[in-house]
């Protein structure tokens, strides 16, 4: 069989696929660019969803990373966290959970003109570390930062 | 008219803006058990966020099940300056999506 012509084929067709999909809004670019990273997500592991999301679970200790929670959580359902870094070249910073039935929580992508400044609200099941990883220049960083919970938030 | 399903307030500083956004949504994490039934209820979280200045994506920022109720994003954009549109536009597992255009004040 020829197989320079099956694969000619097996593209045409599913790139005509996606054209479809996008042309019916299905799919809006973005999306087919940057899917949301399910395995990592998913993942019970910390390591497995460190490695899954950032490739590693390696990171270098930095003191110019600023991870900001409370250091008591009355709510666990409701704990605000802030990361902030002065590092330069920022791709994405992570922010997990390590005693949470699913230890990541939240992930940003950012682009050259959003800067490293993430602040959210995350829920923690028990007390926890909670550590921030932040991917600069290809290399990852992080910082942590233990929040003791009084009441649980993740199903309990 | 359909309950509002994000409030964004972005306002300009020296050379950035900070973006700030309350995205209404229930955020299960499908690990929780009704107390009526005993029943799983099944996940209903945001996945994607994503944030655009003058229709220039700038960040997407992906969640998971951990991210609170009603989560509550704040970032900085560089270079964004007074009168600048900003849209914010999220997806959750279902496939459920809202979006909102905002100018920065």
């Amino acid at each position: 069989m020829n197989q320079q012509r099956r694969s000619f084929l097996r593209n045409t067709f599913t790139g005509s696929l996606v054209a479809v999909s996008v042309a019916s809004g299905l799919l809006t670019p973005s999306r087919v660019l940057a899917a949301w990273p399910k395995a990592a997500f998913d993942s019970s592991s910390v390591k497995d969803a460190m490695v899954g999301l950032l490739g590693s679970d390696q990171y270098e200790k930095s003191a110019a990373i600023s991870l900001r929670t409370p250091d008591i959580a009355e709510n666990g359902t409701v704990v605000p966290v802030t990361v902030k870094t002065k590092l330069p070249g920022v791709e994405t910073i992570s922010v997990f959970a390590l005693e949470n039935a699913r230890p990541l929580c939240i992930s940003a992508d950012l682009s050259a003109k959003s800067r490293a400044v993430l602040a959210t609200r995350i829920k923690l099941g028990k007390t926890s570390k909670v550590v921030t990883v932040v991917k600069a220049n290809g290399k990852l960083y992080g910082a942590s930062k233990t929040v003791k919970v009084t009441l649980g938030g993740c199903g309990g | 008219m359909a309950k509002k399903k994000l409030k964004v307030r972005a306002s300009a500083k020296k050379g950035y803006a900070v973006i700030k956004a309350i995205l209404f949504h229930p955020m299960e994490t499908g690990l929780r058990k009704s107390k009526e039934t005993g029943e799983v209820i099944p996940a209903h979280y945001i996945q994607e966020v994503s944030i655009k200045h003058n229709d220039e994506q700038v960040m997407m920022v992906n969640m998971g099940i951990a991210v609170s109720k009603n989560p509550y994003l704040s970032v900085e954009i560089a270079g964004a300056a007074k009168g600048d549109t900003i849209s914010i536009g999220w997806l959750d597992n279902l496939g459920e999506e809202a979006s909102t255009e905002v100018k920065i004040r």
